[in-house]
């Protein structure tokens, strides 16, 4: 019989995340930003029928990055998630600090058990109202959760688009017309090329909204907010 | 790919999710109920069992869309259970229900009605066609069959606007969850006969709206006055029958102030025929 060959848990965990963080650093960055009224996803996507930020529950919205069908899955299964609780108990019981908990557990598991770790970064952001902050998760490959202020960002060249927020020194909440210019001036600066609307992918959380507070903005909707 | 902690499942309906790995939480899934064994021995013990039940919804066609309306009274045997029960419940940006039956699965039906079309929106991108939900509410009241021979029926009318084909639509279902689409009016529950009369006298294609919620709070009146289980305008406690309207626009509560406005006009006359 065949021995197996031995490779030490570090070396194997390395690899896993190196793997991953290859496949995430190829797609390109999603900025959720908070506004005066809620939060707002802006994530560089050519394509106009696969989304990478969707709704999951009234107050919260969910943004993937990496291979898309791995996040695309997560996504599902999130929705799948607030639904349910939100059925059997009340639609204020369905937090993002429990989603994102839930992710977390998921993506750190198969991180250390599956032979291929998902090569996804996600946002998971929940808009407060009554007077109650905003919430933003990020959450990595391999489970590691960090709840961010004022931004986050995730993909590729996640750090370079973060550092350029950072240099802006935000202090209060911009109009939501400020923080769509700031994420699309801050994408075009690390891409280096003109962005068109068609090519970005909009939406917000609005607290001023009942109910379903997710709404996408089409480039009709955005291009009125950045004419002036 | 099953994700270990967010269990995992593809297909885009959260009612069969339910019924699949939380089958308590169904309407239909109250243990107990389900196996004959578990069902019928303490039942028998216990003398027929009663439960609230709620009566008289309606639907009319009009020219831009639909108005539904309900009574607000829920009865138990003879007892009145509740005087301010909602019958006529929102589902989405484009339809409503309305329930005649046992109060509480009917509620519980309507509620789990709207997440799964909503569940579906959400995992699809994009909103089942207006067929698709009737069909949808038809496969739920299927699954509810067995809670029917405990006594527990629940009757959905259900009313949608149709965006592709710029109609108002109406559909009635049967307890085995056949389902039928009606072209201007129906109305069920006990008092559902006696206001299928009124409309029957009166309807005319293509009402104006105004016409049409007059109509609907004239047959719900009259569904009052010769059936025991339908509550009519409450002029003591101020309860007035609720009713929306679904259009192009999508859903809007006709104010409670204007259905008032028509009963007073609506008692006056039939006072002044009585004298």
């Amino acid at each position: 019989m065949p021995m197996p060959y031995y490779v030490s848990p570090e070396q194997m965990m390395q690899d896993k995340a190196e793997y991953a963080k290859k496949g995430i650093a190829k797609g390109r960055s999603i900025i959720a930003i908070e506004y005066v009224n809620g939060i707002l996803l802006v994530a560089e996507n050519p394509s106009a029928s696969l989304y990478k930020i969707s709704e999951i529950y009234d107050s919260i919205a969910f943004a993937g990055a990496g291979k898309y069908s791995e996040f695309e899955n997560l996504r599902k299964a999130g929705i799948r998630h607030a639904d349910l609780k939100g059925f059997m108990y009340s639609r204020e019981d369905v937090t993002a600090r429990s989603l994102a908990n839930g992710y977390s557990q998921s993506l750190g598991t198969i991180f250390s058990q599956e032979q291929k770790p998902l090569e996804v970064e996600i946002l998971v952001v929940q808009v407060g109202h009554n007077g109650h902050a905003n919430e933003m998760y990020r959450i990595s490959f391999d489970g590691s959760i960090i709840d961010e202020r004022t931004f986050a960002v995730i993909g590729g060249k996640s750090e370079a688009v973060q550092a350029l927020l950072k240099e802006k020194g935000l202090t209060q909440p911009p109009e939501l017309r400020e923080a769509l210019s700031l994420c699309i001036a801050s994408l075009e600066q690390i891409g280096s090329q003109k962005l068109s609307l068609e090519s970005l992918e909009v939406a917000v959380l609005d607290r001023t909204r009942e109910g379903r507070r997710f709404r996408r903005l089409s480039p009709a909707d955005t291009k009125p907010l950045l004419s002036i | 790919m099953k994700l270990p902690f967010l269990p995992n499942h593809d297909d885009p309906s959260f009612f069969d999710f339910l019924t699949q790995h939380h089958p308590a939480l169904t309407p239909a899934g109250r243990s107990g109920f389900l196996s004959p064994q578990a069902g019928t021995e303490p039942m028998r013990g216990a003398g027929p069992m009663t439960v609230p039940h709620a009566t008289t919804v309606l639907a009319i066609k009009y020219q831009q869309g639909v108005v539904i309306a309900g009574d607000r009274r829920a009865t138990e045997g003879f007892q009145i259970a509740e005087r301010r029960i909602e019958k006529v419940f929102k589902i989405d940006d484009y339809s409503a229900m309305a329930i005649a039956g046992a109060a509480g699965p009917c509620i519980e039906m309507a509620k789990l009605f709207q997440v799964e079309l909503e569940h579906y929106e959400k995992i699809e991108g994009v909103q089942l066609s207006c067929e698709g939900k009737a069909n949808k509410l038809g496969q739920m009241v299927k699954a509810n069959l067995p809670m029917v021979f405990q006594g527990l029926v629940v009757m959905p009318l259900y009313v949608g606007y149709d965006v592709k084909r710029a109609e108002g639509r109406i559909f009635k279902y049967d307890l085995a969850g056949g389902r039928y689409e009606e072209s201007d009016y129906h109305a069920i529950g006990s008092g559902g006969k006696d206001a299928r009369n009124t409309m029957r006298e009166h309807f005319l294609r293509g009402l104006a709206e105004p016409d049409a919620l007059k109509l609907a709070l004239l047959a719900l009146y009259n569904a009052a006055d010769d059936d025991v289980g339908t509550g009519g305008p409450d002029l003591v406690r101020g309860i007035y029958p609720t009713a929306k309207i679904v259009n192009e626009r999508g859903i809007t509560d006709v104010p409670e102030q204007q259905i008032r406005s028509i009963y007073d006009g609506l008692i006056a006359t039939r006072r002044s025929k009585e004298n």
